[in-house]
């Protein structure tokens, strides 16, 4: 079961390594958008810094939901996802597997790019530490949330469009608890009870999704 | 042994096959023969679990393939219309892939030694963009040879396969029925009179009129 899990995981990130422009793409949108901040708004440190959280939560999110399409696309497309679905290996953990491989392109390279991003925002070290600490957590969230909208509409043709319009609402807890604690850590106030929630996110998000997101295959290729 | 009682399966409304029992036992080749649209890979797709049938009931080896669906599908190589390898990994990265997903311990050894077979020496280490059609084929066909699953679940295998790798293709099947494997294919291949085979007629379980 496990050797399965682990097959997956090499295999989508071997693939992503060889289409390097497919997961390179949301990450340029994400570094654009924030070094696009300071010169429409304003250059003035203060003003920056006090909108940085949100900035960030706002292309971090939208950047994800931007590179969810792909993430069923293909194997739809060539045959790979009815080998997933008729190997023996539990097709939720599988799904697991595929989303934690998509994270890795996405969240996890935000979550380092995020220290690029508080610099230009202005943001002070620790709560560019704050910043980052909230991306690790809510990223996985909103990875495995959007992965239900790309399971529903894999099978349609530009399916792609409406994963934001589905999964929307479902991203915005994630997005109010992270710039909040953002927005504490620049007032010096703890962070903590923020950090506890969106971890509560991620377990919640961590356990029930896969499921849903099984199911929606299930449907996608036998319907 | 595979068995399957009384299926029965519809798509839009529309009612395909419906009574359907047939029993596989080991040594046997299961042709299923029907015209375009009577269900053939409704049919295969149904067994292997990827869509739902409208009633019936699918055993292997007497046990019921919907309470241990994991039993079954380890004892099953299916090669759909779709042949699941990634353009971009090279034929043995693939096959590497797909045996580990079915939980299958193949050494690259063994999977140079099935492209081989499937006459795919010097295009082990290709991407498979750069192959041919019949080319893909093959390689999808060599995992046969890696998971040494008892029974074979094959749509339409022929296609766009060279005439000598058409009867290699034949050979195959004849040899794993007789080491006691299973074979249920679909295919509009014409076999030769001789060629040990049943065939199962999806058009004989069509009803009679419009439900």
């Amino acid at each position: 079961m496990w050797s399965s899990v682990l097959a997956v995981i090499s295999r989508d990130l071997k693939l992503a390594f060889r289409q390097s422009g497919e997961w390179l793409n949301p990450l340029s949108f994400f570094v654009m958008v924030i070094s696009l901040f300071p010169l429409a708004i304003s250059a003035t440190p203060a003003k920056l810094s006090a909108m940085a959280g949100g900035v960030v939560w706002i292309a971090a999110l939208l950047s994800v939901l931007l590179s969810m399409d792909s993430l069923f696309r293909q194997d739809y497309d060539d045959g790979s996802l009815e080998q997933l679905l008729v190997s023996p290996a539990p097709l939720p953990l599988v799904v697991l597997a595929k989303v934690f491989a998509h994270w890795c392109q996405t969240g996890a390279c935000l979550t380092l790019l995020s220290p690029i991003a508080a610099l230009l925002l202005h943001l002070p070290a620790d709560v560019a530490w704050a910043l980052a600490l909230t991306l690790l957590l809510g990223t996985p969230t909103l990875s495995l949330v959007s992965a239900i909208g790309a399971a529903l509409t894999v099978s349609l043709k530009r399916g792609g469009v409406l994963i934001p319009l589905l999964t929307l609402p479902l991203h915005i807890p994630v997005l109010i608890f992270a710039t909040a604690a953002v927005q504490a850590a620049l007032n010096g106030l703890p962070i903590e009870g923020y950090l506890a929630l969106l971890a509560a996110f991620l377990v919640l998000a961590v356990t029930l999704t896969p499921l849903a997101v099984a199911a929606a295959l299930r449907l996608a290729v036998g319907g | 042994m595979l068995a399957v009682s009384n299926l029965c399966a519809v798509r839009d409304d529309r009612v395909l096959f419906e009574h359907l029992d047939f029993n596989l036992a080991s040594g046997q080749i299961m042709q299923v023969v029907g015209a375009n649209g009577t269900g053939k890979t409704t049919l295969l797709n149904g067994l292997m679990a990827l869509a739902p049938f409208e009633s019936g009931e699918i055993y292997w080896q007497g046990q019921n393939t919907q309470h241990n669906p994991s039993m079954f599908k380890q004892n099953v190589s299916f090669i759909g219309h779709l042949l699941g390898l990634k353009p971009l990994l090279t034929a043995v990265e693939n096959l590497y892939f797909l045996s580990q997903l079915q939980q299958k311990s193949a050494s690259v050894a063994d999977i140079e030694a099935a492209l081989k077979k499937v006459g795919l020496y010097g295009y082990e280490y290709v991407p498979i963009a750069h192959l041919s059609a019949g080319q893909k084929r093959r390689v999808a066909l060599a995992r046969l040879f890696i998971e040494q699953s008892p029974l074979w679940v094959l749509d339409e295998p022929f296609t766009a396969i060279d005439h000598a790798g058409v009867q290699a293709l034949e050979t195959w099947l004849i040899d794993h029925a007789q080491q006691g494997g299973m074979v249920l294919l679909t295919t509009h291949h014409v076999f030769n009179p001789d060629f040990p085979l049943q065939r199962l007629d999806l058009t004989s379980y069509r009803p009679q009129e419009y439900r």
